[in-house]
């Protein structure tokens, strides 16, 4: 089964993870950029990001056979240094028509301050300006009230449901985000928020219309396996293969294919230039096959 | 040994702007072409903005089918600025290398400002159209720390588009980062061959230590590319000739053939003894039957 994971934040991930994620099915990743973990204090610390998002880290997927886009934005944690979230907000647009980008995200709320709802705003705007669809991180804290508060704000500017992903929802913010007609994520990350076996119930109860599995894996203790782990215990479940795969890989590229940034050719069939500069090197995926299910290597403490 | 002075050619950007323009025409859309026009008019006046937004939206309306060339168009491209090789470019490259040569230059330190910041969020794509691009801009000298810049990166395909099919490194980079360029391209398994001015900028420092890095991978158990010994032939010291002698002796054939041409690139008298023990490859190679070029195309079929 081909997967995407539309939730993932690789650069602070191995080659060993790229390996398990290609050889577990895994063909097209989204990382939406976020904080690292502690705060940034220049905005040439956030260039240097965003760029590495469009460029390196776009090569270093593509030599495993992983198609990588992103979604650019200034995070709800970062939107509360007032000075410094000025200036990254100045210096967004420039990245904002760069190929591969698929949204502006993830924004949203955090504690939900007046800072961070400033620029929440800001960036909804910008997403109606630049015509790109908006990924949303729900808060962690106070979650119900601040899912259903983004929603409203995502309203006020006229932006249509269909055009937005709610990002970790649990079983407390599902059915208002369904109902207001938005894409429901699910991020499966060990301990502070999904477990696969909560979201297997999920798919049984509201079925796979409009939902999303990701791993939201980063520097934290997390699994970039989660999706296609998930996948699989849904079919070890009775899942419906087809509702498996809407909610591991058509969902997503329904959503986010809506930039015009991400199609299934772009894996499947690439051209002949992203061959050469993408994949350069890289012997895992050629136009039209399946993805590779080696077997892995024996262990072997030999290094060539 | 004091360097030989560069001497880089003189050449027109409009010329080049004209040429990229007829041919992008020839092959893109009427929706695209008409959307380009309207865009460089902008940037023409100096619209740094609509330079950014343009300069990542190319390929969405170009597309990124490769650029379609006659023998006739790259003998154009020849003319208008030597050295100049744009077969091998995409749609997407070449709108966005209109893009910038769109931009008023006139005031150098601006545009170079503008280029800067465009080089520091470049994704791939654009990098490599960059890249390529630097050959045919306006303020040609002025780009070399750019240029030894982007040879640092790890991905590839950018270093390919410094490397590459592009005259500038020949034209503009002494020969400590020359060397630097050649020797990572063998590092990073890339062709040599498409390295304009390779055999011109071939140095005895160079030999050394392209002598240096054949030792480095025998020692670890890796194979040598063939290639490596086209820039040691003409300044190959005694321990060339025997590291040459020796492939020559035992070598895969390809890297006998590599070697047996290497040998002939040397006045020294133990390589034309070396080369008399195979007269064989001793005479293809003086009948000029085995060339740089074929050894490279046939590293490439059997890799």
């Amino acid at each position: 089964m081909r997967i995407i994971d539309p939730h993932i934040h690789v650069t602070s991930r191995t080659t060993d993870d790229y390996e398990a994620m290609a050889n577990a099915g895994i063909v097209a990743i989204i990382e939406p950029a976020f904080w690292l973990g502690q705060p940034r204090t220049k905005v040439g610390s956030f260039l240097d990001y965003y760029s590495s998002l469009v460029g390196f880290e776009r090569f270093r997927a593509g030599q495993f056979g992983i198609r990588h886009y992103c979604c650019i934005g200034l995070n709800s944690k970062e939107a509360n240094n007032v000075p410094l979230a000025e200036e990254v907000m100045e210096a967004l647009p420039l990245f904002l028509a760069k190929e591969g980008v698929v949204a502006v995200g993830e924004i949203g709320f955090d504690d939900q301050t007046a800072a961070e709802e400033r620029f929440f705003h800001e960036q909804v705007e910008l997403a109606n300006e630049v015509d790109l669809p908006i990924m949303i991180h729900t808060p962690h804290r106070n979650k119900k009230e601040g899912t259903s508060r983004s929603m409203d704000l995502l309203e006020e500017h006229g932006v249509s449901p269909s055009r937005v992903v709610i990002d970790h929802n649990n079983e407390e913010t599902v059915k208002e985000v369904l109902d207001r007609g938005y894409w429901a994520a699910f991020t499966i990350y060990p301990k502070t928020k999904m477990g696969n076996e909560r979201m297997v119930e999920v798919v049984k109860k509201y079925g796979s219309e409009r939902i999303i599995v990701d791993s939201a894996a980063d520097w934290g203790v997390s699994d970039p396996l989660a999706v296609p782990k998930t996948a699989k215990l849904m079919a070890e479940r009775g899942i419906p293969e087809s509702q498996i795969e809407d909610v591991v890989y058509n969902n997503a590229l329904a959503a986010y294919g809506q930039s015009g940034q991400m199609n299934e050719e772009d894996w499947l069939k690439p051209q002949p230039v992203d061959q050469r500069n993408l994949f350069a090197g890289n012997s895992v995926l050629r136009g039209g096959q399946e993805p590779r299910v080696d077997t892995p290597k024996e262990e072997s403490s030999i290094i060539e | 040994m004091s360097e030989t002075p560069l001497n880089p050619p003189a050449f027109d950007s409009n010329r080049c702007a004209e040429l990229l323009r007829t041919w992008l025409n020839r092959q893109a859309s009427a929706d695209a072409v008409e959307w380009l026009e309207q865009r460089i008019e902008k940037i023409s006046e100096g619209e740094q903005r609509t330079l950014f937004l343009s300069f990542g939206m190319a390929p969405r309306k170009v597309g990124k089918d490769d650029l379609q060339l006659t023998k006739d168009d790259v003998q154009q491209a020849e003319a208008a600025r030597p050295g100049w090789r744009p077969n091998g470019w995409t749609l997407d490259q070449t709108a966005r290398t209109l893009l910038l040569l769109s931009y008023p230059s006139t005031d150098q330190e601006r545009f170079i400002e503008t280029l800067d910041q465009l080089f520091a969020a470049g994704e791939v794509g654009e990098l490599v159209a960059m890249y390529q691009a630097i050959p045919v801009l306006p303020h040609p000298n002025v780009h070399v720390l750019r240029a030894a810049e982007g040879m640092r990166t790890n991905i590839p395909a950018v270093f390919r588009s410094i490397a590459h099919s592009n005259p500038y490194p020949s034209e503009h980079l002494e020969e400590g980062r020359w060397n630097q360029m050649v020797l990572k391209a063998l590092f990073i398994d890339l062709q040599l061959d498409p390295i304009v001015g390779l055999d011109q900028r071939a140095n005895a420092t160079l030999m050394r230590m392209l002598i240096d890095y054949a030792h480095e991978r025998w020692a670890a158990g890796r194979v040598v590319s063939p290639e490596l010994w086209r820039c040691v032939g003409p300044f190959a010291n005694d321990t060339a000739i025997a590291d040459l002698t020796r492939v020559l002796d035992k070598g895969q054939p390809l890297e006998q053939q590599a070697a047996a041409l290497a040998l002939s690139q040397s006045s020294k008298p133990a390589a034309t003894e070396a080369l008399r023990k195979h007269p064989n490859l001793d005479r293809q190679v003086r009948d000029g039957k085995i060339t740089w070029s074929d050894i490279a195309s046939e590293m490439n079929s059997t890799s």
